[in-house]
């Protein structure tokens, strides 16, 4: 009996200390968004570097009417390009993994790791000529030209996601299928289209966080201020000495809230596309 | 998998647009930088006559690149050992199955899903140092708490011992605290898939749960350790947005890497050749990586 005791004592005594470490932890890690809602909450008077670990005296939004005044088209810029950008890359991804996954010809063994590659090269690599061939096709500076170069560079990934999601559908459906006399393409969207929807949540979700939190794209490709995504535009408020802190820290938390969001809500798929975008099923 | 001579023409032809885009948008473009790494070309306009290596000569004698090549060591070596064990560590805390544990994962993923900008943002605020008597930010806060010893210049401090500039650490502290919770995550993956019977067993045959951990599921991790080290080292490679918002090239480039040195060259300096050359470095020190990994990955797969 006392043996079990002094078990169970240990036992708790070590979760306390676990606890204790991870609350920790969570601090540290909670600390950057503790500093962007405390400061974006104070106004512009109570805004002083002596003061900026205490929390606000009075709640006050204005410094968000601000930042929604200041960012609202480049919020709007982000939607206008993330939406689509997202939709077309994660249609044409699961075609690709459909194919891939299903059909095998010849080469195809090798076309995929060389389309796989295309995630991971660092983007610098390609940008002048990326800047020379759009203007070139007349889209250099336009939004439809940062939408053209997410959905090319979102391929990729797009296309493993569901390559890796379909080879877990059975393949004797599309011996039936075709045994029906279905063609290729009637399989993929009488049999593959629907099963995919957690694959497309997965997908989307993915494609939807990369492309409104992406930078160097955005600041290359858009110079025309009111043609800029919120990331660009919220570095160009940080950059700038005359702007409010509490503006510029609520400007922060306004372009972080539409993936926050899909986070809190679909935290779940978002680490299956984590998980996925590491190659390995 | 399918070998119908007719579908496999059509899957092929209908695979065609996307191959043809990444070909020229990936492999087509990497050529043309290569191209105008060896070229004259200075100022607005395209220029592609011939230079030889002059380029490539210009960058590495370059004392801005050469400091960038050391940041990009010492940033990689620290911010990979600061996610990897951080990550396996918090992995195995929250596998223990604790009350809340869910909370916890979720508080240590968040960072994945915001901006390098935004995040850089509020840490540049953080570590925004202040004056000798009115200290700012993360200072403040320490010597609020009794730690004054550790107050210093975080970002702003110029010196470095041996290559390593120590305003790296500020970085490295805002880089891992946004990519532990990956690490984290890839870990507890694994962790999961270990079946509890392992464990049970290791225990059954009087192994402390440090040896259970240090014999048993460590090497089972191995392939997630060889993964993560691959990602997280390319994505250190090509970092760009968080420097670049955090804290710039800094003094006298304490900071620099080479993704805002090309970016800088090019785009601000106009110097188009000399950029080129850079992002070409880049490109090769990712390839050496990366491709070894894919074709083992592939060759794995295909057995």
């Amino acid at each position: 009996m006392k043996t079990v005791d002094v078990y169970k004592k240990q036992k708790i005594f070590s979760r306390t200390i676990l606890y204790i470490v991870l609350i920790c932890v969570s601090a540290f890690f909670l600390m950057p968004i503790y500093v962007l809602l405390v400061t974006s909450l104070k106004s512009f008077k109570d805004v002083d570097l002596a003061t900026m670990w205490s929390l606000p005296k009075s709640l006050n939004l204005g410094s968000f009417l601000a930042a929604l005044e200041k960012l609202s088209p480049n919020l709007l810029n982000s939607f206008y390009l993330t939406i689509p950008a997202t939709i077309i890359s994660a249609f044409i991804g699961s075609i690709n993994g459909y194919l891939l996954s299903k059909w095998k010809f010849s080469g195809s063994m090798v076309l995929f790791p060389l389309i796989l590659f295309g995630m991971f090269i660092p983007y610098q690599s390609i940008l002048i000529p990326l800047v020379q061939f759009l203007s070139l096709i007349h889209l250099y500076g336009t939004l439809y030209g940062l939408i053209l170069t997410h959905i090319v560079y979102g391929l990729p990934i797009t296309t493993l996601i569901f390559r890796n999601y379909f080879a877990e559908v059975p393949s004797e459906l599309i011996e039936a299928s075709m045994l029906d006399g279905c063609s290729i393409f009637s399989t993929f969207f009488r049999i593959f289209l629907p099963v995919s929807i957690p694959g497309f949540v997965v997908v989307i979700i993915w494609q939807f966080t990369n492309i409104w939190n992406e930078f160097l794209f955005a600041v290359t490709i858009t110079s025309d201020p009111s043609l800029q995504p919120i990331t660009v535009a919220l570095r160009n408020l940080a950059g700038s000495q005359i702007v409010e802190w509490n503006v510029q820290m609520a400007g922060a938390l306004l372009a972080a809230l539409p993936t926050l969001i899909i986070y809190i809500i679909l935290g779940r798929f978002f680490i299956q596309g984590l998980l996925a975008g590491s190659v390995k099923a | 998998m399918f070998h119908f001579k007719k579908e496999s023409r059509i899957a092929f032809l209908s695979l065609l647009p996307t191959v043809i885009a990444v070909f020229i948008f990936v492999y087509g473009f990497i050529l043309w930088t290569l191209r105008v790494s060896f070229s004259d070309w200075i100022g607005v306009m395209p220029n592609y006559t011939f230079a030889g290596f002059s380029n490539y000569s210009d960058i590495f004698k370059s004392e801005r690149f050469q400091i960038d090549l050391w940041n990009t060591l010492f940033f990689t070596i620290l911010f990979l050992f600061t996610c990897v064990i951080g990550g396996l560590l918090l992995a195995i805390f929250l596998d223990r199955k604790l009350r809340g544990g869910s909370i916890f994962r979720n508080i240590f993923l968040f960072p994945m899903a915001v901006s390098f900008v935004v995040t850089g943002v509020a840490w540049r605020w953080i570590f925004n140092p202040g004056m000798p008597g009115s200290l700012n930010g993360i200072n403040q806060l320490l010597s609020n708490i009794g730690l004054s010893c550790l107050t210093w210049g975080w970002f702003t401090q110029s010196n470095h011992f041996m290559n390593f500039h120590v305003a790296l650490i500020s970085l490295i502290i805002a880089a891992a605290w946004q990519l532990t919770g990956y690490t984290m995550a890839m870990y507890l993956a694994g962790l999961t898939a270990i079946p509890v019977e392992m464990k049970e067993a290791a225990r059954m045959d009087g192994a402390s749960e440090f040896q259970m951990y240090r014999n048993v599921i460590l090497p089972m991790l191995q392939p997630i350790t060889l993964s993560v080290l691959i990602i997280l080292v390319h994505i250190s490679l090509k970092i760009f947005d968080l420097v670049y918002t955090m804290t710039g090239p800094g003094p006298g480039f304490a900071t620099d890497v080479p993704g805002i040195n090309m970016f800088e060259t090019t785009f601000g300096g106009n110097r188009y050749g000399e950029g080129a050359a850079i992002s070409i470095v880049m490109f090769i020190l990712v390839a050496v990586v990366i491709i070894p990994y894919l074709i083992n990955t592939m060759k794995r797969e295909n057995i």
